[in-house]
């Protein structure tokens, strides 16, 4: 650990710290939390992925899977590398030298996958008129903020980890991060941490706060059950629902899907 | 034995003239909305022609569709579930809007607003997309009439055969006929089958394919699985929408209005049984050509008296029953068959039929120098002419020119014995004996097909009185809510993809229920 750090981890947090790694995540997993319940009972209708492939194929064609199996991978390496304590996987004989390297190498191609997909898919957004006119507010909010996200994310690791001296966020950011889901903030665990590494938390944070109201929302509707489902679905018209289910507008009642 | 009922519909292309007033009333009833300029639920295309969207019969590039795998499987022709997932990201398979067409109106503004001046103004066209001018280069009846024919109707993925080589050059003076197309409905939906969120389903009531609005997330895979190209995206809302088969009027018992409206009276509406246990088994029948009879075989006859007990015990109710008796779709596709899928290939088992068009014949008939009215030239050119019945038969059939043939045996020996009737002779009863039909037999048939009363044609039962609760939100008002529109009870309504962002009002919140 860099020396510098310490101090300040030792000492109590000043009210900047608390409103910046206290509050403003809180309220944001709130808005989060809401939000969803909000969305998913309000606006069944509005709830997809928004394609427009029907409109624009080619840039599409590479910048979607591009950037989402990038985006899943970068997913996967945050977990391991917020949730899991560097003691758990000391524990079971990772050193950090091979953590690390493995970290920033699987990490980079992760990054620049999802980089090059996401600026493929803005490209097209930006580019294409027919794509440019139909994007509706909640696009305008996500593009940019998702943008600076990732760009935030992978410039602070090219940084400080790729061209830099490395630097260890498993020690600062993490623990900032685990310490927020047991209820017990550490605010002065990220708050000597490098700029980049916080600015990429707080626009993360923002970006959780703005999931529930943009078509991120299509994320938890990935249709896993189809894998098990029975190929053909009969419905009745008018199943004699007790209660109108929310968030289920056209005739046929839920849950009386029949398969053959 | 488990009974289902389906409103299906049969359409009689020799009296098809082409005047698109069911894809003009469907398209003001259902698709007149943003997003959906470009989708028509019915469209009528020129055959031969490449159709809309472009080549869309063309399976080996668009995957539309079931098919057996080598272990004689039914598959979707676009894959497995797993691949599908896969392709969520970008889907391979899917036309875009340049294989419709690019929607456009016209700057009708100009007509009244422009300067004095010494040319008359001019409407041109802009594109709804871009909202800039364009040039008109595609439509949805493009080939209308054979327009354009000797550029494009080569393409047809129809005329694959050596035999239509020869249609290739004769176009013009070869034949045409026009062919209304809706979704299918069909028994083995494979849109339904394809749809990774379960939001497509088929109604047990009346076979009608329905997509659930609210249920969609707009993974596209329905558009690529349909092998009729029926189902479309709105690009605006990013979900699926297909014709309806009308429900909302299908359940007061009116027919539809692709039907309604229809100039020809060509269309009939009616129920038809089906044991939906033997469906699976039909679709896999190892043969192209047996499919038309093994699809026949899975609809049930509604005066078997096991039928009928099946059928109640299913929840049928009598009036449906007694409509099922009574329905022209029964008696054209089962007891007459002279009523045909529409590439029954596709192994989806569609419940939209044809009887085929007798005119391409017969204007062989003509261009060879015979007689259309005299039978023996008509019989002649049916065994003989092999152009118009191969491809009809590439249509109808699986490429069975047999069966064909024989459905258009058939309606000549009705319009020649009629014919006879009707100028006052005794007809000649020997011909209708050779097409298997009795005089009584013949006398119904043209009742249904030349009489053509509207009563006959439509035999729609109104849905069940004790669904009437359920079904209050569409018995008193219109169904489709318009944009911003709250309803006042709250009670289920048809909605239809408006943008999110046309739907937000002071009154109305954003997709909210009011």
């Amino acid at each position: 650990m860099n020396a510098a750090f310490s101090p300040s981890a030792a000492s109590p947090a000043s009210g900047a710290d608390l409103l910046l790694w206290v509050a403003v995540p809180y309220i944001c997993l709130a808005v989060f939390a809401v939000g969803h319940v909000w969305r998913y009972r309000q606006d069944q209708f509005g709830w997809t992925s928004r394609t427009t492939q029907l409109l624009e194929h080619r840039w599409l064609r590479w910048g979607s899977p591009l950037f989402h199996i990038g985006a899943f991978m970068v997913i996967a390496g945050h977990v391991v590398g917020l949730a899991v304590p560097d003691s758990w996987t000391g524990a079971v004989g990772i050193t950090e030298h091979a953590y690390h390297t493995t970290a920033v190498w699987a990490g980079s191609v992760a990054g620049v996958a999802m980089v090059a997909g996401l600026g493929m898919l803005c490209a097209r957004r930006l580019l294409t008129r027919r794509i440019r006119l139909g994007t509706d507010r909640s696009d305008k909010l996500l593009f940019p903020l998702l943008s600076a996200t990732v760009l935030l994310g992978i410039t602070a690791t090219a940084a400080h980890n790729v061209f830099g001296p490395g630097y260890d966020y498993r020690e600062t950011v993490s623990v900032w991060f685990r310490g927020l889901f047991v209820l017990r903030p550490q605010p002065e665990a990220i708050a000597g941490a490098p700029l980049l590494f916080q600015l990429h938390a707080l626009t993360a944070c923002l970006l959780f706060a703005a999931w529930p109201f943009t078509r991120l929302v299509h994320v938890w509707s990935a249709p896993i059950g189809y894998l098990a489902r029975p190929y053909l679905v009969y419905r009745r018209r008018a199943a004699p629902a007790p209660a109108r289910p929310t968030g289920d507008r056209p005739r046929p009642a839920p849950g009386s899907r029949r398969a053959a | 034995m488990r009974v289902m009922a389906q409103v299906a519909m049969v359409m009689n292309l020799d009296k098809c003239i082409g005047c698109h007033t069911c894809s003009v009333t469907c398209k003001q009833t259902w698709t007149n909305r943003t997003g959906v300029e470009y989708a028509w639920f019915n469209n009528v295309e020129t055959k031969p022609g490449v159709g809309y969207p472009r080549r869309y019969e063309d399976q080996e590039r668009w995957k539309g569709g079931w098919m057996l795998d080598k272990r004689g499987r039914l598959v979707l022709r676009s894959g497995g579930r797993v691949k599908r997932l896969l392709s969520l990201f970008s889907n391979p398979d899917l036309p875009s809007i340049e294989d419709y067409y690019e929607p456009v109106t016209y700057d009708y503004d100009n007509l009244v607003n422009a300067p004095a001046g010494r040319d008359m103004p001019v409407a041109r066209p802009h594109s709804v997309l871009t909202g800039r001018p364009t040039a008109i280069t595609w439509g949805a009846n493009w080939e209308d009439g054979l327009g354009g024919a000797p550029e494009h109707a080569g393409g047809d993925p129809n005329l694959a055969g050596e035999w239509a080589q020869k249609v290739k050059f004769e176009f013009e003076q070869t034949f045409l006929f026009h062919l209304p197309r809706l979704c299918e409905h069909c028994l083995n939906p494979a849109c339904v089958s394809a749809c990774p969120s379960g939001a497509m389903y088929k109604r047990v009531e009346d076979g009608i394919v329905l997509v659930d609005q609210d249920r969609c997330r707009g993974w596209r895979m329905c558009v690529t699985a349909c092998p009729y190209k029926k189902v479309y995206v709105n690009h605006a809302t990013g979900k699926a929408e297909k014709c309806t088969f009308c429900f909302p009027r299908i359940e007061a018992g009116q027919p539809t209005i692709c039907s309604e409206t229809c100039v020809g009276r060509l269309r009939y509406l009616g129920v038809l049984l089906y044991d939906a246990d033997r469906v699976g088994e039909a679709a896999a029948t190892p043969d192209d050509k047996d499919l038309l009879d093994a699809q026949r075989g899975v609809f049930l006859d509604p005066q078997d008296p096991e039928v009928r007990a099946a059928a109640r015990e299913s929840g049928i109710p009598d009036d449906w029953l007694d409509a099922a008796r009574r329905s022209p779709v029964h008696d054209l596709v089962i007891r007459y068959k002279v009523a045909l899928p529409l590439h029954p290939e596709y192994r989806t088992m569609p419940m939209v039929w044809y009887v085929p068009p007798l005119s391409p014949v017969l204007d062989a008939v003509d261009a060879a120098g015979g007689n259309q009215d005299d039978p023996d030239h008509v019989f002649a050119a049916v065994t003989r002419l092999r152009i118009p019945l191969e491809y009809l038969a590439e249509l109808f059939t699986a490429g069975d020119s047999d069966v064909v043939g024989g459905v258009l045996m058939k309606l000549t020996a009705l319009r020649s014995y009629m014919r006879e009737r009707t100028l006052g002779e005794a007809g000649d009863e020997a011909v209708l004996q050779a097409a298997g039909l009795s005089v009584r037999e013949a006398e119904d048939l043209h009742r249904l097909l030349a009489v053509a009363k509207y009563a006959d044609r439509y035999v729609v039962p109104a849905a069940h009185k004790e669904d009437a609760a359920a079904l209050a939100a569409t018995e008193n008002r219109c169904p489709v809510e318009s944009p911003g529109e709250p309803s006042e009870t709250g009670a289920r309504r048809v909605m239809l993809g408006f943008p999110t962002l046309r739907r937000r009002t002071s009154e109305a919140p954003a997709g909210g229920h009011p």
